[in-house]
């Protein structure tokens, strides 16, 4: 119970804006549609040597040149359909399998969720970046290998975040009542415990939709993410960042772009779990 | 200060809150009370009439989202509205103290009781330390806690609700204010520990001459506390004046209904055969065992109401009874056939036939799912219906509970208690059942809506002939539904028995001690006991 002072004048009611969801919106669409339309859309190839390297904006390069004189625009909207065509598999996969798993766990209980927490538990000691570097040096370099690897590191963070919030769930009557139904643990999951447990979810997945991102851009660094000259935003920031030593702004464009996506995608989560009443 | 003044005045005043959606509501319409020094208000309604919105208000405080649109609170002749934040930090704790419901969830568990209790008196220096710690000692003297002068010492988990909701009380009074607002301060506690709580707290408002709002929706409850009640309905007044005038001759329509309701009796019943038949059945967690050898038999269409405090082992029963929690030991039969331990080994039809209605329908209830959903469940498991055939069932059972087929669209969240209880009763109906395990269905209600789920399962049993476990720790509804009453205690029967005989004297001891404990709605009640207790042996302390 939040108490205030009866002196104090009526707080205006706070509603989440329509306008910033609006825009946030607009600029998920725009990337969208750069991602699937980049071969029109994009005015150089992807790999295209068009100018010098770090130049500044111009006409003809309205974001200017990265560090081999590739037009900079070109690739941040093929880099749109890399990073977030990677991001949005990885995060999908990892809440299918993550939220399956955990949904699992709460509904089946005893040795079931022993096992599974504690085989996640294993997983979760080891640090992300070594187990990834582990995989995919064993099962070489590959975009598909880089997903799964990349699902199943984050799909643990989302077991544990689906067993936490269903462990409450499944502790009530109404699960009871269904068990005493006989109904299916499928139908269990499904039906009484996961969309109890969606609004959480839904949050979690506009963030871990960013690590994911981030994740990737790591990985490229080391040589074992998004393989040259394929564009991903994360890998554009890295290979640009020796501009920053010549007083050139080129790597805070792929940056920023990070930046208004990880905003952007946030502020729609938010509104879906307020649009569904979701403070409680 | 201002001698002749009153304590504490509240005119016209108008509360309301901004709802989620924009809109605004009220929540105390046009309130007037007037409280002297060393009186006692008892402020009553149901849940929603505003009762705990005023007592806040008395402190200066609205709750997160509420405002006050116009009246004035005075305490001492100073309106607390009109003054700043100062004012009203001088004022709580000072003059103005606050206890809150859940006792449990009030304190901070990393800190120890004492240091809690005496925190405000030293921190503004109204005494020294130990002149605080000493002050405490004899409020937990006077409050009748167990060893006073290491009580404090405790961390707030190893005490008992009854004592924490008692310490509770001597922080509010330490720092001798000169009002004190209760919230439903004994509403989480058992009868018994309710009575040892009222007992010491009413003695102890007595002899430090302090005044009090008394929060309760209890009305035999703070009949036996206040000089004056004052009854609310969603947030007006309904009807006020001092305690003998309310009780004995009430104007409003609506406090004659609330001093007529629990007055359900049930008539006896002729002897039927056995439905359900527990032998020697124990059961329990891990290697706590809650219930050892218990007997107990349910008759075809009768009710068998199980009474005891809470931790005596009896929604474990039901747990049991359901196959949630196979019995480790003794057997099951349920109309000739035997009853596995676990539900998974238990044919449908032992299911079926077995339903079970909770204590919380908050919790029984999946938010997500709509009333048609949730009726509609079991209709398909257990009589196949499906599409047209299984709404027109939904609205069947709906009407059965009564409640209008429109309700099958609404989710629980946009229903009252006593509607999500109904919709709880109709789910259990769906599977046409032998044999309802009722599990505190009332308690979370208030009276007059508990009063008309017992009159909906009175009547469901008179036509359909269906078998009630009632599990309950509240007499009126064991008078109301009961054919025969089990009286637990630590996992065992202490009584059992046909209602007319549990129920009348000779009485068990414990049973007698369950009766007794249950506030009764005439002047002086309390008195009674205290007079009657007096003559006893003193040391009756409890834990």
């Amino acid at each position: 119970m939040s108490l205030t002072d009866a002196t104090s004048r009526p707080a205006a009611p706070s509603r989440l804006s329509g306008v910033p969801v609006m825009l946030a919106a607009l600029f998920c669409l725009a990337c969208l549609v750069c991602a699937l339309g980049a071969d029109w859309i994009a005015p150089y190839g992807e790999a295209d040597l068009v100018a010098m390297p770090w130049q500044a904006p111009d006409l003809a390069h309205p974001l200017g040149t990265d560090q081999l004189g590739r037009d900079m625009l070109s690739r941040i909207i093929f880099g749109a359909r890399t990073s977030i065509g990677l991001s949005l598999a990885i995060v999908t996969l990892a809440f299918m399998v993550g939220g399956a798993f955990g949904l699992a766990a709460v509904t089946l209980g005893g040795w079931a969720d022993a096992v599974i927490s504690r085989v996640v538990d294993l997983f979760m000691a080891l640090p992300p970046l070594v187990l990834a570097l582990l995989a995919l040096s064993v099962s070489g370099t590959s975009l598909v290998t880089l997903t799964l690897v990349a699902a199943f590191i984050a799909s643990l963070r989302v077991f544990r975040l689906t067993r936490a919030l269903g462990v409450d769930i499944a502790a009530r009557d109404f699960v009871d009542v269904a068990r005493l139904r006989r109904d299916s643990t499928a139908r269990i999951m499904w039906r009484e415990i996961l969309p109890n447990a969606a609004i959480p979810l839904i949050s979690e997945f506009g963030l871990r939709f960013v690590f994911a991102f981030l994740f990737v851009a790591s990985l490229s660094f080391l040589g074992l993410g998004v393989q040259p000259p394929t564009a991903d935003w994360g890998g554009m920031v890295r290979e640009n960042v020796g501009a920053l030593n010549y007083g050139r702004l080129t790597p805070l464009v792929p940056a920023a772009f990070i930046a208004l996506l990880a905003i952007s995608v946030n502020l729609i989560g938010d509104y879906v779990v307020a649009r569904r009443g979701g403070a409680r | 200060m201002n001698g002749s003044a009153p304590l504490l005045e509240i005119k016209g005043l108008h509360v309301e809150a901004v709802l989620p959606n924009g809109g605004i509501a009220t929540i105390l319409d046009d309130i007037s009370l007037t409280l002297g020094r060393g009186e006692v208000m008892g402020l009553i309604g149901e849940s929603g009439a505003g009762k705990s919105t005023l007592g806040l208000t008395a402190l200066g405080a609205v709750r997160g989202g509420a405002y006050v649109r116009s009246g004035e609170v005075k305490l001492d002749g100073v309106d607390l509205l009109k003054g700043g934040p100062a004012l009203l930090r001088d004022i709580r704790g000072r003059r103005v103290a606050y206890v809150a419901q859940s006792a449990a969830s009030a304190f901070n568990p990393a800190f120890r009781l004492i240091d809690q209790v005496i925190e405000t008196s030293v921190q503004r220096r109204l005494m020294s330390r130990a002149q605080a710690r000493q002050r405490a000692i004899e409020l937990f003297a006077r409050l009748e806690l167990p060893s006073p002068e290491t009580f404090g010492e405790k961390f707030p988990h190893q005490a008992s609700g009854g004592q924490l909701q008692r310490a509770m009380t001597a922080m509010a009074m330490c720092a001798r204010p000169d009002l004190i607002v209760f919230d439903e301060p004994t509403t989480a506690l058992d009868v018994t520990t309710q009575i040892e709580v009222i007992l010491a707290v009413r003695q102890a408002i007595r002899e430090e001459g302090m005044a009090g709002l008394y929060i309760s929706h209890d009305l035999a409850l703070v009949a036996q506390m206040a000089d004056a009640i004052l009854v609310l309905r969603h947030g007006k007044m309904v009807e006020s004046g001092s305690t003998a005038q309310v009780i004995e001759a009430p104007t409003a329509d609506y406090t004659r209904r609330l001093i007529a309701a629990r007055n359900l009796r049930h008539a006896p019943q002729p002897e039927r055969p056995p439905l359900l038949e527990l032998k020697g059945i124990a059961a329990g967690y891990g290697n706590v065992s809650i219930i050892e050898k218990l007997d107990l038999v349910v008759p075809q269409g009768r009710t068998l109401a199980v009474v005891g405090e809470s931790g005596s082992g009896k929604s474990t029963l039901g747990k049991v009874i359901c196959g949630l929690l196979p019995h480790r030991a003794g057997s099951l039969a349920f109309a000739g056939r035997r009853l596995e331990p676990d539900m998974h080994r238990r044919p449908l039809d032992d299911l079926r036939d077995i339903q079970m209605v909770h204590q919380n329908p908050d919790l029984a209830l999946n938010p997500r799912q709509r009333v048609g959903e949730i009726i509609g469940a079991p209709l398909s498991r257990f009589q196949g219906l499906r599409g047209a055939a299984r709404d027109v069932a939904v609205a069947a059972l709906l009407e059965q509970v009564e409640l209008k087929p429109e309700f099958a669209e609404r989710r629980p969240g946009a229903l009252s208690g006593g509607q999500k209880q109904r919709v709880c009763i109709a789910r259990a109906l769906a599977a046409r059942p032998r044999l309802i395990v009722c599990d505190e269905v009332t308690s979370a209600l208030d009276p007059l809506v508990a009063d008309g789920v017992l009159k909906l399962l009175a009547r469901l049993q008179a036509e359909q002939g269906v078998s009630y476990l009632f599990i309950t720790h509240d007499f009126g509804a064991v008078e109301a539904l009961a054919d025969h009453v089990a009286v637990m205690r630590h996992g065992a029967l202490v009584a059992a028995g046909p209602a007319r005989q549990v129920l009348n004297p000779p009485y068990h001891p414990y049973t007698e001690a369950l009766i007794r404990a249950v506030p009764e709605l005439r002047l002086g009640w309390l008195d009674g006991v205290i007079a009657a207790r007096a003559t006893q042996t003193p040391d009756r302390r409890s834990t």
